[in-house]
Formats: C-alpha cells, structure tokens, sequence
C-alpha cells in the first residue's frame, strides 16, 4: 500500500555523476533534498573508464569547480596519474585529464554527499513521478513510499530498463551488474515524455598480474601536476603516480573479430539502441576503418586498491569466448586472465529536446533531468548538466530567476544549449571544436569566467569570489603595465633578443609587443623588465595568454557580442509559429518542437535558415508591441 | 541596436537609365568621403546637410569611375532610419556594379535579399500593422535568390565550390580530430601540407572571382533562341555571331534539353543564345515536331531571331511560327538575299509588325544592323532579362572575398607559427562563406567528418 513517508525540496533519481552534483548544489542551496540510489555503493561509480577529463571534458570539470561543483575536488583527491593534454598546442586546447582510483573517487564522493547538510541518501528504486496538473507533486518507490517533493532530478543514467550484452549472452542488468530500473520509463511515458533507446559500451577489465607490460610502452604522468579545482594549489596535491600503458592490436586481432562478426549482437540486429561515433566498439574501428593495420590500446589501472586494469580502446560486444581469444592476440595481453566481460549497454533516454536551458521538461513544471537520462555521454557531460539542473532546481524553489549558461560563456553552455537544440541521434559527447568561441572559453580561465555566476548562485562563498576578482585585477593592472612599458633598442634588450633567436629591434617598443612575438613570452623577458613585481602564476599565465593572442582573442569577444545580441532576443514561449506568414514550413515544424527561448538560439535549429530568423524578428516586434499594447490596457 | 552598414543597388540594372546604389548604416559617411570627390575636390558629405544632392564623381583611388548624383539622408528621417546615402549613377551594368563594388571595399556588406525593408520596419519606418506584408517580402526575396545562387551557376563552377568547400571542411576535421585524441591522431608537420592545400584553395578562388566579375560563371544575359526550319542558315548566324572578334564565353550542353547554349557580348549586352539544335537533327518529322519545339522554346524566351530563307516561298510552318511569335520580342531575317529572293521584307511587313532584316550570312552581310537592332531593343528597354542574376553574381563574388580573406588568415597564422587550433577557425570561416553560394548551414558537417574519416575514440 501507498504511503507518504517524508516530504522534501528536492528528489533527486540516481546517485551517479550527474545525481550527485545536482544533490550536492540543492542541499548546499539550502533546499531540503532527498538522494534515491539503486545500491549505496554505487555511489558516483565510474562503470566504464578509469579517469576525469580529457580534451573538452577536462574543461567542463574546471567549469564545474568554478561554479562551486564537486567533481573537480574529488579526483584532485582521488587521483592516481595526472597529465596535461596538448600541450604543443594552443592553450584553447589544452586539456587536463587524471586517471582515478575508482573505489577512492566513490567513496569519498558518498562521503561528501553524507556529510552535506540539508542531504538524506536513500537506497531505493523510484518507480514513479506524481504529478497534478503538470506539476511535480512527489515521487514513489518500489515498496510504495511517496516523498513528496517540489522538484524532482532525473538522473537515472544508464539503468532505466538496461539490458548488457555480449555475443548471445543477454543480461537484463544495469552496469556491473547493478539491479536496472524498469519501471520509470512507463511513468515517463505516461507523463507524455518522448523516450529514446540509446546505447554504449566498455572493454573488459584485465589481472594486472597476466600482463606482460615489457611488450608496452610505458605512459608516465607529468612530473608538474595541475589541480582541476581552482582551490588547490599544485604543491597540495603531489603525490606518487601511477602507469597506463601502451600496446597495440594486431593483425591476428583483427582476423579474429572478422571472422566472428555474425556473432556480434551489433550485427546480428540484437542491440536496437544507438551508440556513440566517438565510442566505437573494436569491432565497428576495424570494419569502418579496414585499411588501418593496428589499433592503440592503453592499458589502465582501476585503481590502487585492485589489480584489474581497464582495456581502453578495445570495447565489444562480442561472445566471452571470441573476448578472451581477442584480447590474447594483443602484445603482452598473451595470458591475459579476464576478470570482467567487455559488453554493451542499452538504456531509455529522453529526447532533450523537450527541455528548457535550465533542463527543466517545458511541458512539466518542476521535472528536471540531467546526465546520460538526457542523452549526453560521459562523467563529465553528466556531472555539468547535474550542477545546472540542481542550481535551477533550488532557484525555482526560492522563486529566483534561473541561472542559465550561455554558448559563449563555458562549455557547460555549448553542452546544454546543443542538447536541447540539436537534433539528437546518439549519446552526445563534449568536443572541443563545438565550442565556437573556445579560444575565450579556456580550461586555465574557468574561474576568470565562472566564479561570479557561482556566487550568485550561492555555491561559492564570499572569500573565494573575492580571490577570484583580485586575481582578475591583478592580471589587468600587469596587461597594462606591459602596454605602457617602452623598451629601446638597448644593449641589454638586443643581447637578450640575440640570445632568444628573435630579431633585434630597430626602434623602441613596449614590453606586450616583445611577447606577442611567437619566440618569446612573459618570462623570458624578466631581465630587461627593470619593474616587474612578483606575480602568482596563475596571473602570469594570463597575462601571456592574453597578449599574445589578442588579436584572435579580439575577435572572438566582437563575434560574441554579435552573438550575445541575439540571445538576448527572447522569445515568449506562447508564440504559435503556424500564425506566422513567410516562415517556412519546415521552419514552422522546427521552431514549434524546440520552442526556442531566443532568437539566437533559433537560429541554431537545423532547417531554420537566416531568413526565417528575419521573419522571426519582425513578426516578434509587431507582436511585443501588441502585448504591450494590451497589458497596459 | 547598433548593426552593420549594408549596400546594394536600389534600381533595376538592364534599362540602362539612372542606377541608384543605397547604403545604410552608420559607417555610410565615412565610406562616402574616401569614394566621392566633388568637382573642386573639397567638399566632404559627412559634413554635408541632411537631404540634399551633391554632384561630384565617384572615385577608385586616381581614377574617376562616373559622374554621379550623391544624396544624402541623416537618421532618423530615412526609409531605414539609419543614415542613408544614394548614389545616383548613369546606369550601365558594368559601371553601376563598379561602384557597387568600391562601396563594398569600405567595409561595408552586401544587403541581404529585403535586408532594407526589414531595417526600416525593425527601426519602427513602417507602421506595425506590415508586418505581415514585410515577412512576405523578406522571405520571397530570399527565397528567389537562394534559387538563383545555384541555378545560375554553372555546373563546373558548382563543382569546383563543392569539392574546394569539401577539402577545406577535410582538413578542418583533421586538425580537430587531432585535438580532440591527440593520443591516436598526430597533425605533426601539417602545417606545411594545409599550406599547399590553401594556395590551391586561392588560387582556384580567385579564377572563380575572375570569373564572376567578368560574368563567366553565370549564366547571364538575355535569352535568345534562333528558330527556323532546316538549312536556311542558323548555325551559320550562330557561327557569325560567335566568331566574330568578340569574345566567346564558353558554351556549355544545355541543362535543360538538347539545346546548345552559347554566351556573346555585344558591348554590355550579353545574350545567352540558343541553338534550337533538336529541330534539325530529326529531319524526318521535322515539321511536327520543329514547329513543337519551337512553341515551347519560343515561350521561355527574351528574343527571338527568326531566320528565313528568301529563296524559298513562305509555307504553312512559317504562318504558324509567326503567328505564335507575334506578341514575342523577336527580329525576322530575311537570309540567303544573295540568291534570287522569292519572299520581301514587304511581304512581310503584312504579316508581321517585327523588325525585318535582309541578310546574307555567306557574304557577312546584314549583321551590323542585326547588331544594332538588338542593341536598340534593348536600350529603348524592348527587351530585358532577369536582373537577380547580377545581384546574385555580387552575392557570390562577395562570398568569394570573404573566403580568401580567410583562407590568407590561416596562412598568417602559419607563417607565425600560431599552434594548429587557430587554424580552424579562419577555416570554419571560408567553409561558412563557401556555403553561403550554396545555400548550405554548417550544421553538424565537421562533427560528421571527423567522425567519417578518423578513428576517434576510447
């Protein structure tokens, strides 16, 4: 029998990496709020890589901390290797990623979450979403528990009637063998929610011990860690790092997974969902790409706590006997014993269509969602929508106005904003080449970006805010100190050009122009700048970012504030596209299902063109102005 | 709201009157003292009162390009209510695309297809109750010029920005997918490459603006279709027209049937001809169907030249032909007058109200005056043809601009030795600008690529 065990704020479904920061940010914001997980020791697990970041998602865990999230933090703490990517390339690309010890990165993260307060955790299986007129009224359990609640999180990930697979061999599981839930989708669907079936998969996991790594490169990790949270210093999180490793598939490999394609359920028509390009399984790498003779493989640890290592590039789906002989014919994985199935997963998600920037349902006042339940792919992608959907959820409570992030302003925006407005057909994954203005939306200034909208959120506190706007004063104070600065053709400027290999000066110039140039940068011209004060380094390096690319710096902020025009157009979401004339029909169809909330963000819909944005913009003002008109009335 | 300053020429182009180039925008005032000189070379229009006219000449740096009118109109008192300058010109296509074309060199952009209706009803111009009439317009016009983007290119030329567009998106994908799993995809030493790539990608660029600026790449002009039965001489007047110390385009097969296209100058007309070449070759039933095919080609054209044999006696298919073409624009030849004429221009006359011409392609006689009845027609305005096709010529040589002016910022940022991911950028430019002619989003075609050609992935 049904009956009300405790009301809160907040309900949030499922304790991954989007669960937890959405939890985390509406306790934090003072809301009451409720955690419901499968298995309390499942808690922020990492199920398929063993690591944080990479390109573009190291910078969306940076933009989390900035915001005040948690995931940052945690693998500054958990980490067991760290490396910068990139570093031969522009600093826009730089991408921070660590490798984790997953059952430390859990547990510490349960912990974080037990001690939050305003936070109560529950093992339990929502079954349902209660809902009266469109509006969040509750959840309920499995064993008929109703919380009452104004909001409800989704973040359910990849278990709503998950299914793993490998060859013949069917589990009707969610990863690692976690029980799946199989009866919101049913609620979801009843609460006229549009579902898709997405799906995605990971690699066996391999005794350390029946590796021979002297086949393997060895892949080391910086010997200068950076921290992903902007609340640690590099000296605070020194420690000793662990190896990955570098081996290669062969041609045997590839022999063998040819010759057992019928057995592969992505062939045989036994998996329905739709995977991700960027996570393709060894199998579909050596169909699609046939001419490529070898694949990488990288081997990684799990963790300190274990032996298994992950088998990262080698994903499959094929039978457990085709596995093991696959797996052997790779270099130093010859007696690999197999401790975990490689295996595919296939699970419910929505359409993200059908939400608002803030990843509240339009149709379904107080339902929020976030992570892989929205169709994205990835801890990180998970961890930012989770952050967003709980500060907005908390700002809803409170009756503030939403916290909404834009295209221009962080990844986490470029995330959200193409979920919603892009046509989905597989799990989305952040890249860096989304983020049109990425040269500004660096992961060194996350910070310099983000820490405001934190703040005012309530996820940053005062003292931090404060640091954070000394640092952007101080990085002014010395771009301008550098402009103003003259340097004349002096013996000891001319020496010094000499010995840098860049072309002396045939007149005076300042400081900044010395530094734009490609060979030289801020430090190397200590010795001829006679009134340098001593700067932290996080200044320094934007300082230098800053001037030497100013010039495509430049003109990126214009090209944004073009951009910014146009967000800044909104839309009433009670427009009936059909009523306007010249707006073509696939543009009507378009614009009425995503209900874009600006003119610039409908201009992004695929098939809207830029002459339905100006058929747009005209009718809207004729129609502002006759709302206008009869508000006053 | 502070927007751009747009141009474009306000007036039809191929009656050869008055031309009037209007720009909009605040940078108008600026971009009019660098171009407009007065007759004592002093007088500066920024400084000019609102709403009056100016006589001067509209300069390219030394060189006078014509005498103009210059009007000029302070905001808000405007159509758009942005500053507003017209310059009135003597007309002529080549001139007033001329000057188009330096106004357009001052930083300031082509107006988009309504792009000024839609200023002045956003800027409050036109009253509210429009709207609906202004959305007409805007999405009509644009409508009409995305058609004619890709119709009025020709098939090669659509080629060549298809698989350049293509390539520059390829190596876009490269780098990118090297960005993004650096650990699998090395751009090592690709600078040197996408150099190469790029001087190809400008060179070609520039043939195709070439191209456009001497109207190579369009298929401009008036529509003009030879009729006549067989052997009274339309390949020899085709052959005339075309060999003569003018310049012959190109010819290219006819899209749209088996007809021959060829594209003549005749001082600045250029007349598209086309040889009716179907009737000939199926001498059986040549009758019928000559006289179908000549209905039907007939009812598409701007002019007509209707070649006679005056050797031969007028039979029923003439009567038919010069009855369909009667309220055509057409001209009668009256060829083959070196043999013993059966038929006159007085028989004629009765007949028909067209300008009549003996002529006698064997002695080159007759085509002078065919020449000048052309040029006539079309300067009395008789005869004219589709003007989008320049405004969407200028589209697109714009277009072109704008690619190689981003195509030489990623050879900048080469030569400066900027890592690869600022290459991308100015990349993504020229692949925008390349599918602005083809009337192609960006949509999601890097990701695709990335995701078509390399190996991504954990």
């Amino acid at each position: 029998m049904p009956y009300v065990y405790e009301e809160y704020d907040v309900a949030v479904i499922g304790a991954g990496h989007a669960g937890c920061e959405a939890a985390l940010a509406t306790a934090r914001l003072s809301s009451k709020t409720i955690i419901f997980t499968v298995a309390m020791d499942s808690i922020a697990l990492m199920p398929c890589n063993p690591n944080i970041g990479g390109t573009s998602k190291g910078h969306l865990v940076r933009e989390i901390d900035a915001l005040g999230g948690e995931m940052g933090k945690n693998i500054d703490k958990t980490y067991i290797q760290s490396r910068m990517l990139n570093l031969s390339k522009g600093p826009a690309v730089h991408s921070l990623r660590a490798q984790a010890d997953k059952q430390e990165y859990s547990s510490s993260m349960r912990k974080i979450l037990e001690n939050t307060e305003n936070l109560t955790l529950k093992q339990a299986e929502i079954v349902e979403i209660l809902t009266k007129d469109n509006r969040i009224t509750g959840v309920k359990t499995y064993s008929g528990a109703i919380y009452p609640c104004k909001a409800v999180i989704v973040c359910t990930g990849t278990y709503l009637n998950a299914r793993c697979i490998y060859g013949e061999t069917v589990h009707m599981t969610g990863p690692n063998g976690l029980s799946s839930a199989l009866y919101l989708t049913e609620s979801l669907k009843n609460l006229g929610i549009e579902m898709f079936r997405f799906k995605t998969g990971t690699p066996a996991r391999i005794d350390k011990r029946s590796i021979d790594f002297s086949k393997m490169e060895e892949q080391k990790g910086d010997e200068k860690v950076v921290p992903f949270s902007f609340s640690n210093k590099p000296e605070d999180i020194v420690k000793e790092q662990a190896s990955c490793w570098l081996t290669y598939t062969t041609p045997e490999t590839h022999d063998i997974i040819r010759a057992n394609l019928d057995r592969s359920p992505l062939y045989s028509g036994n998996i329905k969902g739709t995977g991700a390009r960027y996570c393709p399984s060894i199998e579909d790498k050596v169909v699609k790409f046939q001419e490529k003779e070898r694949h990488q493989v990288f081997i990684e640890p799990e963790g300190d706590y274990t032996n298994e290592m992950y088998i990262s590039g080698m994903s499959s789906s094929l039978p457990e006997d085709v596995q093991v002989q696959m797996y052997r014919s790779v270099p130093g994985l010859e007696k690999a014993n197999i401790v975990r199935n490689a295996y595919a997963i296939e699970y419910d998600c929505i359409n993200p269509s059908q939400l608002k920037p803030t990843l509240e349902f339009r149709n379904i006042d107080g339902l929020f969602c976030a992570g892989q339940f929205n169709g994205s792919s990835g801890y990180e992608e998970a961890a930012a929508q989770g952050l967003i959907a709980g500060i907005n959820a908390a700002m809803k409570i409170k009756n503030k106005e939403p916290i909404i992030i834009d295209r221009s302003q962080a990844y986490i925006g470029v995330l959200i904003d193409d979920l919603i407005t892009k046509e989905t057909n597989e799990p989305y994954r952040m890249m860096t080449s989304r983020a049109e203005y990425r040269l500004l939306l660096r992961q060194d200034n996350a910070d310099l970006r983000l820490t405001k909208i934190g703040y005012q959120a309530g996820l940053v506190d005062e003292e931090h805010y404060q640091m954070v706007l000394n640092k952007e004063n101080a990085i002014e104070e010395e771009k301008k100190r550098l402009e103003n600065t003259t340097i004349g053709a002096n013996k000891d400027v001319q020496g010094l050009l000499e010995r840098l290999n860049s072309t002396p000066l045939t007149t005076a110039t300042t400081l900044a122009e010395l530094i734009r140039r490609p060979e030289l940068n801020y430090e190397m011209l200590e010795s001829i700048d006679q009134h340098r004060r001593s700067l932290p380094k996080d200044v320094i390096e934007q300082v230098n970012i800053n001037i030497k690319y100013e010039g495509y710096i430049v003109r990126q902020q214009r090209q944004v504030e073009q951009h910014k025009r146009m967000e800044n157009k909104k839309i009433p979401d009670t427009l009936d596209y059909n009523k306007i004339s010249g707006l073509r029909i696939e543009a009507k169809q378009k614009l009425d299902k995503y209900k874009p909330i600006s003119i610039g963000q409908a201009s992004r819909i695929s098939g809207v063109t830029p002459a339905d944005i100006s058929v747009l913009m005209v009718y809207l003002m004729q129609h502002n102005a006759k709302e206008a008109a009869k508000s006053k009335q | 709201m502070k927007t751009d300053t747009i141009a474009a020429i306000a007036t039809g182009l191929s009656s050869g009157g008055i031309s009037i180039i209007r720009i909009s925008g605040e940078e108008g005032f600026s971009a009019i003292d660098r171009i407009y000189q007065s007759k004592n070379k002093k007088k500066k229009l920024s400084k000019a009162k609102s709403h009056t006219t100016h006589y001067g000449f509209i300069m390219d740096g030394e060189n006078i390009i014509d005498e103009v009118m210059v009007t000029v109109m302070r905001a808000p008192s405007t159509y758009t209510r942005e500053d507003v300058i017209e310059i009135n010109c003597h007309g002529g296509i080549i001139v007033t695309r001329k000057i188009l074309e330096i106004v357009l060199g001052q930083g300031i952009r082509l107006a988009e297809p309504g792009e000024f209706t839609k200023r002045a009803f956003l800027n409050g111009r036109i009253d509210l109750s429009q709207a609906e009439a202004v959305c007409d317009i805007i999405s009509a016009k644009n409508e009409i010029a995305l058609k004619n983007s890709i119709k009025q290119l020709k098939g090669r030329e659509l080629e060549i920005i298809k698989t350049i567009r293509n390539n520059i998106l390829k190596d876009i994908a490269f780098i990118e997918a090297a960005l993004d799993d650096p650990e699998h995809i090395s751009i090592e030493g690709f600078s040197r490459d996408l150099y190469d790539h790029l001087d190809k990608y400008s060179h070609s660029i520039k043939k195709l603006v070439n191209g456009s600026k001497s109207g190579k790449l369009i298929k401009e002009g008036i529509k003009t279709v030879i009729l006549g039965k067989p052997n009274v001489g339309k390949s020899s007047l085709l052959n005339i027209l075309v060999h003569e110390d003018r310049a012959i385009v190109t010819d290219i097969a006819g899209t749209t049937r088996d007809t021959l296209e060829e594209t003549i100058r005749l001082n600045d007309i250029t007349l598209n001809i086309i040889d009716t070449a179907g009737i000939r070759s199926t001498e059986d039933e040549v009758e019928k169907i000559g006289v179908d095919k000549a209905m039907r080609i007939a009812k598409e054209a701007d002019l007509i030249i209707y070649v006679m044999d005056s050797s031969t006696s007028l039979d029923e298919n003439d009567e038919i032909i010069l009855s369909l073409i009667r309220d055509k624009k057409a001209i009668l030849l009256l060829n083959k007058g070196d043999l013993l004429p059966r038929i006159t221009a007085n028989d004629l006359k009765e007949k028909s109200s067209h300008p009549i011409i003996s002529t006698s392609f064997v002695e080159h006689k007759g085509i002078e005056d065919l020449e000048q009845t052309i040029k006539e027609m079309f300067f009395k305005g008789d005869i004219s043809f589709n003007e989008d096709i320049y405004i969407t010529n200028d589209r697109h040589i714009e277009a072109f601009t704008n690619t190689l002016e981003a195509l030489n910022m990623v050879k900048e940022s080469i030569n400066n030795n900027m890592p690869e991911d600022f290459y991308s950028i100015d990349l993504m430019t020229a692949y925008e600008e390349l599918g602005k002619i083809l009337g192609e989003n960006v949509g999601e075609d890097l990701i695709n690529m990335i995701f078509a050609e390399f190996c991504m992935g954990k």
